[in-house]
Formats: structure tokens, C-alpha cells, sequence
């Protein structure tokens, strides 16, 4: 008999996010792709000193409503909560926005560090990580400030940068559907960064919209495959 | 004042080079609105950083689905032969050279293609997103951007003071009111927008700029 990876509430399934935890938060950033659902009780739970490992910082319920105008919560909720000890990603904040999200309002006053991260790279770290390798050499970052601290080899003529692997103690991730075994499809560009973490944790967490049985997805068409999953809560939409 | 072009003209003009077949990737802001201006008779293909390869104009917010949408957030429409992946996919083709063509935009670029196109003053927590990868792996850069601050500083600068998204790394750059090439010789005035002179648009530029033998009015 296989676990049972269904959950009935993304509470229980958030349950044990112990405090000093490293979370990967999937998504690009904006709604499409986020785990909402799983963020927010996240933050009922309450865990402290989270190190959070996502593409953007969150922008917060009121400039979301710039992005969807009825607004929705996304990490900047954590943030806000005092929750958040340190954020890895490549937009912790959107330029084209006001100055006024929880992420950057906490890193002016010193409450909240940030590791600025090349959205490619953070990718390829990810799936470094989720794939067993010890990291990495990337042309991006060349001659930038991203370069300080970081062994600089040439191969081929060209300069590269190391970049280190990227793993967390759970990831949040957003699907479309999922069958009970936790083999997973998306839908258009909600895929982004959630296949990679939910490869790259010890315990992958996923919010689908539907949840089906086994057989039920096109084993050709299944992007994330079962081993990777951990838990599975329906949310339907 | 002299008339300048305004940011529709300029994704036009810049639209132009999109070469029939080429894949493109457009980056944030300003340059998201090329997609709109592909020349008639050729088939263009448009990647984004979030996973998408060959979506159609950009689409409307009334009819948004949040789950069809560019790097810039924007709502764009489905095209036959649309494909979707993850994000360390959509990086391995923008990092391993597969993308034809990178437009983004800039806050600065220098005399020898350096771009500066993410941080700026007061604003720490801000990314640099996806540029730093696309200015690393694109066979042909281009730069989209007003030419001067709304101060009229320059900036087309000599050194970018603003921090660096990769080093001489940009072909072209399309302004509101010139066409400028990057050259091992130094900065080409190809194209000039109507009404203005050559003399007008060095005084906003910092590094002094070669004229092109056949300079010729912004072709649009």
C-alpha cells in the first residue's frame, strides 16, 4: 500500500514547518502559479526565521491589486508577519512598483535579509540541488556585483562563475492536477518554478485544483513525477 | 521641445529587426510591447522567462488568464503551436544561446555595450530578474530606452554608474530619438528621429558618437 499523501486542509498539511526552516515557494511571483492557499496557512501557522527560496518577494494584498484587482495574499504575508529571517530570489522587489512592499520596507530597516540571485541561476541551483550535483559554472554575473565572493574559472576561452546548489526542508508548490500517487501536471505558464521545487525538498507540499486517480493523467503528458511529491491538498478553483 | 517618439513607435521601429522565423524574448516594461508590431509576412517567435515559447499579441486585462501570461505580467493570447515549461527549461534557452534575439530595456548603457538595466538608488530590494541571464546568452542584444532621464542627463553614459547587468554585451539601442549601434569603433548614429539633428542628439549623449555615412531618418 502506498502512503496516503492526501490531505484534507492545507493547515495539516503546513503543520509541522518548524521554526529556522528553509521554504521553496514556487511560482513566477504574481497569481498565476502560487501557492496561495498553502502560503497563507503558512502564515496561521506561524513558523519564525524562515528562510524563503522563491523567484519574487511578494508585493503584498494592497499592490496586488495592481496585478488582480479584487487582490490576493501572496509571501509578502510572511513577510509581513515577521516571519521571514532571509529571502533568496531574483525580484524581492518590483521596480515598477512603489517602494512600499512588506519585503522592502523590513530589508530598509534591517529586519529582513536578501541573497540577490540571477533568475536563471536560481533555477539552475534548484535543480542542482534536486539533482545531486555540488553545483555549477554559469557565464551570468560575469563582471556584476553577483561575481563577489564567487570562484571565477575560464573554460573554453569564456569566464564562468560556481554557483552552489539550492535545497530546502519543504517546498510549497501550486498544480493543476495531481493523482493520488502526487504525479503532477500544470497549466501554462503556472508551471515556472514549481517542477524544480518540488524536486529539490525533503518534504514537497502541492496545492492542486484537482485532484484525480491513477490512470486518470496521460503518463506521457505527467511533468512532475509521484517520488518527488510528499502531500497533496485539493483546492479547487 | 523637439517631438519625441513615443514608447508604441519606438517597440515598432524596434520590431523591425525581428527577422522572419527568429525567436525572440522581449524583457520588462517597454520592450513587452514589440509583440504588437510584428512586420506583416513574418512569423516570429516569442519566449519568456516563465516558460512560454510562441504566444500570440499581448491580450486584454478584461479577459486575463493569470495562468497565460509573459514575464511582465502581461495577459498575452494562445497561438497554435504554443509550448509551455518549467523555469530552468526557459533558462537553459535563454543562457545556452538559443534565443535569437533579446530585446530589454535600460536605465543605462555605456560606451562599450556595458547595460544597466535593474538597480537603482533607494531601491535595494529590487532584482535584476532575468536580465543578467539574457544579456549572457543572447546572440543579438538589443536596448530599448528613453535617451535621457526626464532630467535630460544622458544615458548613453561613458561608464554606467548604476550596477551592471553583464558587460559589453548590447548591439543596438532604439531610443525616443536615435538608432545607435555599439561598434568596436564606438557608438554608430544609424537612425535619427525626425526634425533632429545630429548636433541635438550628441548633446544628450555622453561618449561622442560616429555618424553613419548613410544616416537616415528613423525608418518607421
Amino acid at each position: 500500500m502506498p502512503v496516503n499523501k492526501i490531505y484534507e486542509t492545507c493547515d495539516q498539511a503546513v503543520a509541522d514547518i518548524f521554526d529556522g526552516s528553509t521554504v521553496m515557494i514556487g511560482g513566477f511571483g504574481s497569481f498565476g502559479g502560487l501557492p496561495i492557499n498553502l502560503i497563507v496557512a503558512l502564515a496561521k501557522q506561524g513558523a519564525k526565521n524562515l528562510t524563503i527560496i522563491s523567484n519574487q518577494g511578494g508585493v503584498g494584498f494592497e499592490l496586488s491589486k495592481r496585478i488582480k484587482p479584487e487582490g490576493y495574499q501572496d509571501i509578502a504575508i510572511l513577510v509581513q508577519n515577521g516571519q521571514v529571517k532571509k529571502f533568496i530570489g531574483s525580484v524581492p522587489a518590483l521596480g515598477g512598483m512603489p517602494p512600499t512592499s512588506p519585503i522592502e520596507k523590513l530589508h530598509g530597516e534591517g529586519k529582513v535579509e536578501i541573497e540577490l540571485v540571477p533568475q536563471g541561476t536560481l533555477a539552475e541551483r534548484i535543480r542542482a540541488g534536486a539533482g545531486g550535483l555540488g553545483g555549477f559554472y554559469t557565464p551570468t554575473g560575469v563582471g556584476t556585483r553577483v561575481e563577489l565572493g564567487k570562484e571565477k574559472r575560464v573554460i573554453n576561452g569564456k569566464e564562468y562563475l560556481l554557483e552552489l546548489p539550492l535545497t530546502a526542508d519543504f517546498a510549497l508548490v501550486k498544480a493543476h492536477k495531481a493523482d493520488t500517487f502526487g504525479n503532477l501536471v500544470y497549466r501554462g505558464t503556472a508551471r515556472c518554478f514549481n517542477p524544480i521545487m518540488a524536486m529539490a525538498a525533503k518534504v514537497t507540499i502541492v496545492e492542486v485544483d484537482k485532484l484525480v486517480q491513477p490512470g486518470e493523467l496521460d503518463p506521457e503528458a505527467v511533468v512532475t513525477p509521484h517520488l518527488y511529491v510528499n502531500r497533496i491538498v485539493e483546492v479547487p478553483r | 521641445m523637439k517631438m519625441r517618439l513615443d514608447e508604441q513607435t519606438i517597440a515598432l521601429r524596434a520590431a523591425k529587426e525581428f527577422g522572419d522565423g527568429m525567436v525572440v524574448n522581449l524583457g520588462y516594461g517597454m520592450p513587452a510591447l514589440c509583440a504588437n508590431f510584428i512586420p506583416e509576412g513574418r512569423t516570429v517567435f516569442f519566449q519568456s522567462e516563465n516558460g512560454i515559447l510562441g504566444y500570440g499579441p499581448l491580450g486584454t486585462d478584461e479577459e486575463k488568464d493569470y495562468e497565460l501570461i509573459n514575464a511582465s505580467d502581461q495577459p498575452v493570447t494562445l497561438l497554435p503551436g504554443m509550448c509551455f515549461f518549467d523555469s530552468a527549461a526557459s533558462f537553459d534557452m535563454i543562457r545556452g544561446g538559443h534565443i535569437d534575439m533579446v530585446v530589454l530595456g535600460a536605465y543605462q548603457v555605456s560606451e562599450m555595450g556595458d547595460l544597466a538595466n535593474w538597480g537603482r538608488p533607494g531601491r535595494p530590494a529590487t532584482g535584476m530578474g532575468g536580465g543578467m541571464d539574457l544579456a549572457a546568452g543572447s546572440k543579438q542584444l538589443m536596448v530599448m530606452m528613453l535617451h535621457t532621464t526626464k532630467e535630460e542627463e544622458p544615458r548613453i553614459v561613458r561608464q554606467c554608474t548604476f550596477p551592471l547587468t553583464a558587460r559589453n554585451c548590447v548591439n543596438r539601442i532604439f531610443t525616443d530619438i536615435a538608432v545607435i549601434d555599439v561598434t568596436k569603433q564606438g557608438l554608430v548614429l544609424r537612425e535619427i528621429a525626425p526634425r533632429w539633428t545630429t548636433e541635438e542628439v550628441q548633446a544628450l549623449t555622453e561618449p561622442k558618437l560616429i555618424i553613419a555615412e548613410d544616416l537616415k531618418e528613423i525608418e518607421l
